[in-house]
């Protein structure tokens, strides 16, 4: 099975929306790779506009967020501009549904943890590394500074999210199967 | 234990549950348009499953950007143009015929009560307004439904908002779904789906309902939906007379699409709207709003009217009751969109156009121009733009963009002064 995580960035806010994740006016780019510079483009974290080109943008293979991640519209653009960006999981307290539902049919991962463990995550000091392990549920969050601990959490999947990621997403999924 | 619509709606039309919390729903409607569409019918192309599951169901149009603006929009159009040829789609809306998706496709009578529909396009919870259940999904999900005729949900849970009282003068539909975001929050019905109801929903026209339903994505909501009465059959009668003997046998049918009186919701609210003033968001969040009489003075530099919320006829008639005989502020820009040909030419007719156009405003094709700052009224960098649409985020309508979302008659009233006004001292 695919392996998930990798270094993580953090946007400290609730509420980012797919307008955010990527501008409407980047939606006539008929290819998914045309996308990748413009991925959080718009985003504002505590009203200042994020830097989506800097170092740790760059390496980041993981997103953590607070509540109610890709919320707004239904492009499935947010998720290949993450995904062209090399980013396969994104952890949040919680998720819109299109967005979510938009990343399982994408093969790739939409972790919901508790309000408490973001918490945690968000206090972590150093740079973190996540590592998710779909067939036990467990997220397991590292960092270079040796005086902070890893932190692991269980998660539990949807089965049917889960089987899209196995199938490698829902037309691969569906076309089998109805 | 009774059923709610939604229930009574996926268990019409289950096709598998792939697990007890799953459920794949075969499909009555798949509505395309060309932003969302032209990058599924390529990856079906190079999947070599270019295929429709029936083009009698698959209803598509040229909205967003139209006429094309640039090479790369003109390409978006010609996909879906050789696809809808290709597979003769029939029902598919190009220049001349074309308008905003979540307002044209019901006036052609494409959605009924106890349909499923889908649509790549956030706004698809409009259609809920006809008693439908109706969501929006993204491009994977939307080429499942072009190629199987199917899509998955999770078992539907639904919030019940009942609506009573009456509306003041110059209070609509929009201020009251701006209202109810304002309290549930932009996620307070995520995974949910929002059932109007209440004496307050019976009164109310279908446009009324579709800017309801309209936005109840932006509390996070699956679909709005409300129970199909009189009132929808009205609406529908032209494309359902020779279904029914007549308009009571309708009502009558109508009603296997409606909640048990023991069905169970998650959460129950009641709204009496009496007192409600006219709501207008501050910020980028739509559910950062405030009565409008908190934001008097704030200047804008456009007033767009238009788009799937409130780009009907009914809304025109609205603000054309404020601009009659009155000029738009100087150094504002005024930019009116008619949903749809029809919605033009009723407006043509009735004397609005001419309202809207003395008054200053330029008159635009049906398109949701800029609505989503793609084309036909972009803003510049600290721009302020008072609309009637659905979304207010960081960008939205053009980067460094403000937009702060009201009724018709609200965005008429700033035309007219410069500044966000209470639209109740010209009526
Ligand atoms: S009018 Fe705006 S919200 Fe409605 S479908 Fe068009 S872009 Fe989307």
């Amino acid at each position: 099975m695919k392996t998930f995580g990798g270094p993580a960035i953090f946007l400290d806010r609730d509420d980012i929306n797919t307008d955010e994740i990527i501008p409407a006016k980047y939606l006539t780019e008929i290819s998914k790779m045309a996308l990748k510079p413009h991925l959080l483009e718009d985003l504002l974290l505590a009203g200042k506009p994020f830097d989506n080109q800097s170092e740790a943008m760059q390496k980041a293979q993981v997103v953590i967020a607070r509540a109610n991640f890709g919320c707004g519209s239904s492009r499935e653009h947010a998720v290949w501009a993450f995904e062209v960006n090399g980013i396969n999981v994104v952890v949040a307290q919680s998720f819109a549904r299109i967005f979510r539902q938009n990343m399982f049919n994408c093969g790739i991962l939409a972790i919901e943890l508790a309000q408490e463990e973001i918490a945690a995550l968000f206090a972590m000091t150093g740079r973190i590394t996540v590592r998710v392990d779909i067939s036990e549920g467990m997220l397991r969050a590292a960092s270079d500074d040796p005086r902070q601990a890893e932190l692991r959490f269980s998660f539990s999947l949807n089965l049917f999210d889960r089987d899209l990621v196995s199938a490698g997403g829902w037309l691969e999924f569906a076309d089998k199967k109805y | 234990m009774g059923k709610t619509i939604a229930q009574k709606i996926f268990a019409s039309h289950l096709r598998d549950t792939p697990t007890s919390e799953n459920m794949v729903l075969d499909l009555d409607v798949v509505l395309c348009h060309e932003i969302t569409t032209p990058i599924a019918i390529l990856d079906l192309m190079e999947k070599g499953m270019d295929r429709v599951f029936d083009p009698g169901k698959i209803k598509a149009v040229i909205d967003h950007v139209t006429p094309a603006k640039d090479s790369k929009t003109a390409m978006q159009g010609k996909i879906m143009r050789d696809w809808a040829k290709r597979h003769a789609i029939v029902d598919f809306f190009d220049i001349g015929k074309n308008g905003v998706c979540h307002a044209l496709f019901p006036e052609k009578g494409y959605i009924r009560p106890g349909y499923t529909v889908i649509m790549g396009d956030s706004h698809t919870c409009t259609h809920g307004a006809f008693g439908a259940f109706a969501a929006g999904v993204g491009t994977t999900d939307l080429e499942v439904g072009i190629y199987k005729g199917v899509c998955s949900f999770r078992s539907p849970e639904t919030m019940k908002i009942s609506l009573t009282g009456k509306l003041g003068t110059g209070v609509t539909a929009k201020d009251v779904i701006l209202a109810i975001i304002k309290k549930i929050t932009v996620n307070g019905a995520t995974d949910r789906i929002i059932e109007f109801g209440g004496p307050l929903l019976e009164s109310l026209s279908m446009a009324a309902r579709m800017t309801l339903c309209n936005m109840a994505i932006e509390a996070g909501g699956t679909s709005g939906i409300c129970p199909p009465d009189r009132v929808t059959a009205e609406f529908l009668w032209p494309f359902i007379k020779d279904e029914y003997k007549n308009l009571d046998e309708a009502v009558n049918d109508f009603k296997k699409w409606h909640s048990d009186s023991d069905a169970e919701y998650v959460e129950s609210l009641e709204i009496d709207v009496t007192a409600l003033p006219p709501q207008v968001t501050v910020n980028f969040k739509p559910d950062q709003v405030r009565d409008i009489t908190e934001m008097e003075g704030t200047p804008v530099d456009q007033v767009y009217i238009g788009s799937c919320t409130n780009g009907r006829i009914e809304d025109l008639r609205d603000a054309a009751r404020i601009l009659k005989n009155r000029t738009i502020a100087a150094g504002v820009r005024g930019i009116v969109t008619p949903a749809t040909p029809l919605v033009y030419q009723m407006a043509l007719q009735e004397g609005i156009l001419a309202i809207f156009m003395d008054a200053g405003f330029c008159v635009l094709n049906p398109t949701c121009g800029a609505c989503l700052g793609m084309s036909s009224g972009v803003l510049a960098e600290g721009e302020v733009c008072i609309s009637t649409t659905n979304r207010n985020f960081n960008g939205r309508m053009g980067k460094g963009g403000m937009v702060h979302l009201a009724s018709p008659y609200s965005a008429a009233a700033a035309a007219v002064t410069g500044v966000i006004t209470d639209p109740r001292k010209f009526l």
